[in-house]
């Protein structure tokens, strides 16, 4: 059995503001292998940004609350003083952002700014940094890297920037890799690449990634667990084959149903969800989902726990509808609007 | 690099031309203005009045005036009107005063302007944060004159408590001690309107820069927070610092320091100016708006260079 990395256990995040308490995220819970690839996919304002970033003690503040634990390597990195998060992050946990355009200080060379991130863990000489930063660039397929090391970050395209900031981010060879929505400011013929090359990569440094998207496109391919999210809460998580072919969430139809694909017949309009996420001060009773969704009933004023309703284990969900029922209608939804009007 | 630099040059010439263009046409325009009757004093006959403006020349067309305005102004034989004493030579009597008053008073308000912005940004929202803000508001808000008279009213020689001596520049050359007890009042008279402008500027800079994706980037790799701060943070926060500063600092290098210069007695070049303003004396109005100019547009080509260095995304390649 691979080597446990991370334990997440029920964890929180709340944010006081000026609103009310923001409950950005609500008991999550998963694990980590090493080897292995997370995905965390779910809308703008799900909490899995928020959750990524917690791993990296990123989100914390004065108006930050959390709960529960982030174990990693059975240390609990929530419990940690900021002084002693510092040498884990990009040294245990290394992030990758969402725009490289902005990631990356304007004002250093590329190859500076890796040296830096080399030097605040390892204690090498500027020379043999630079060296491992033209060879992290030549890994991340930088062309003429020994010259592009003293480029400015304005001199790179954006897929190239993106494969900067992944070689700083596994500079330091880092167990963990997150990726924040690592494609999404990129052309679509980059962002094959990217997902392709942190692939590769990840077994090259024998590393674990969390890939966090709003695109199950984008980890179809690479992950090997998924976990959907939806207003702080984990909806549904199980192996990526698993959440792709017998999807038990209506929300995770909705995800589904929003993915222009060439197998199946083309619908006149890709399925959107209706609606927009809810307020996550104050979330609805119940099911989050229920306000959203076409399927809603009278149990689904009561919030159902993440738990196991099919055959296979480790396919959880939230979801108090019938299996079979499902299996039968969440077709319409995932083949797109001409399907549901026939 | 070269054509940025000459271009540059040329047009800060250009430019300090038309300044000196537009203050004689002003000057011209301006009722009250005829020099010949100033000159000739309050008893003059017309027929005197008449000489005296065949004499300088007023009776000229005003471009045959300018020009040889400009003439006298390259070759250094200006005249002022009222006093006739060479213009040229009282700028240079008064630089002395002028640039110690401004390079003592730039470097006291950059060092406390920058130190208040950042321990301000850094405990933004607590007490010390609104300490500050409180007093750099009443900096700012405090008018030279005024400040100036207090601080030499309660400080200076026959104040109240005498620490101080009480105005007048005291060359450098023959007692520098002397020279930086003259002038210390002076400084931090004029640097606690900059300091409070520039900490207030520096905040909002640094509050904004916090927030950038590329300190969460630096924050990401495990860096210190002082090195963020410092690194990541304070170079871009300190950019639109560096206009300021220089757009400043050549203004009262320049003679725009009219009030500080004038309260402490200084005798440098702002307070020459005061003085021509007052007498409608035109040539040494004409000679320290050059002078002026010439400091104005040499910074803003300075800080241009300056920013290239800062940020490599202007640079002329």
């Amino acid at each position: 059995m691979a080597e446990r990395l991370l334990d997440v256990e029920d964890l929180a995040v709340h944010f006081a503001t000026e609103d009310g308490l923001v409950r950005a995220v609500d008991g999550v819970s998963f694990g980590l292998d090493r080897g292995q690839v997370l995905g965390i996919v779910g809308e703008s304002g799900s909490g899995k940004s928020v959750t990524a970033m917690t791993l990296m003690g990123l989100t914390r503040g004065v108006n930050a609350k959390f709960e529960g634990a982030v174990r990693y390597q059975g240390k609990d990195l929530l419990q940690i003083s900021d002084r002693e998060m510092q040498d884990y992050r990009g040294n245990e946990i290394g992030m990758i952002f969402q725009d490289p355009m902005t990631s990356l200080n304007p004002v250093y060379r590329v190859g500076e700014q890796i040296v830096e991130a080399i030097r605040a863990h390892d204690h090498v000489d500027r020379r043999r940094a630079r060296r491992r930063a033209v060879e992290l660039l030549k890994q991340v397929g930088i062309p003429n890297p020994e010259s592009r090391v003293d480029d400015f970050p304005h001199q790179f395209s954006g897929g190239m920037r993106q494969r900067a900031m992944i070689a700083m981010a596994l500079s330091c060879n880092p167990a963990i890799l997150i990726a924040d929505e690592p494609t999404t400011a990129l052309d679509v013929t980059i962002q094959a690449q990217i997902i392709e090359l942190i692939g590769r990569l990840k077994d090259d440094f024998d590393s674990a990634v969390i890939m966090i998207t709003h695109d199950l496109g984008v980890v179809a391919d690479i992950a090997d667990e998924i976990m959907v999210m939806y207003a702080g809460r984990v909806v549904e998580r199980g192996a990526t084959r698993d959440v792709f072919y017998d999807p038990q969430m209506p929300y995770t139809w909705g995800l589904l149903g929003s993915i222009p694909r060439l197998d199946r017949p083309r619908p006149e309009r890709l399925y959107s969800i209706k609606g927009t996420p809810p307020s996550l001060i104050n979330a609805p009773r119940g099911c989050k989902f229920r306000p959203r969704c076409p399927h809603a009933f009278d149990k689904c004023m009561e919030e159902p726990k993440l738990e196991q309703r099919v055959e296979t284990a480790g396919h959880l969900d939230r979801c108090w509808l019938d299996v079979t029922f499902k299996r039968e209608h969440r077709d319409a939804m995932i083949a797109g609007e001409s399907t549901e009007a026939a | 690099m070269l054509t940025f630099l000459i271009r540059r040059v040329i047009g800060a010439a250009l430019v300090c031309l038309a300044v000196t263009f537009i203050v004689f046409v002003i000057f011209i325009v301006v009722p009250g203005g005829d020099p010949a009757q100033r000159i000739a004093g309050k008893n003059a006959t017309q027929q005197n009045i008449i000489n005296i403006r065949h004499s300088w020349g007023f009776d000229q067309p005003f471009y045959v005036q300018y020009w040889d305005m400009l003439k006298k102004m390259f070759n250094g034989d200006l005249v002022s009107y009222t006093s006739q004493q060479n213009v040229v030579g009282q700028i240079v009597q008064g630089m002395p005063a002028t640039f110690s008053l401004t390079i003592g008073a730039g470097i006291i308000w950059l060092f406390f302007g920058i130190l208040v912005g950042v321990i301000s940004a850094v405990t933004a929202g607590r007490l010390s944060d609104r300490l500050i803000t409180v007093f750099a508001l009443i900096g700012i808000s405090m008018p030279v004159f005024w400040l100036g008279i207090v601080a030499r009213y309660y400080f200076a020689e026959g104040g109240i408590a005498t620490v101080f001596p009480d105005g007048e520049y005291y060359p450098i050359s023959q007692n520098p001690a002397q020279w930086f007890w003259h002038l210390l009042l002076p400084w931090v008279v004029l640097a606690v309107l900059f300091i409070g402008f520039y900490g207030r500027v520096l905040r909002g800079n640094i509050l904004d820069a916090i927030n950038e994706d590329y300190v969460r980037t630096a924050k990401a790799k495990g860096l210190s927070p002082r090195r963020i701060l410092i690194k990541h943070v304070l170079r871009t926060s300190l950019i639109p610092i560096v206009t300021l500063f220089g757009l400043d600092f050549a203004g009262v290098l320049g003679g725009g320091a009219i009030l500080t210069e004038t309260v402490f007695d200084l005798h440098g070049v702002g307070q020459y100016a005061a003085q021509s303003i007052n007498n409608f004396d035109l040539p040494p109005i004409m000679g320290v708006t050059m002078y002026g100019a010439f400091f104005i547009v040499t910074f803003s080509v300075l800080v241009d260079l300056f920013y290239a260095y800062l940020d490599p995304r202007i640079r002329p390649s």
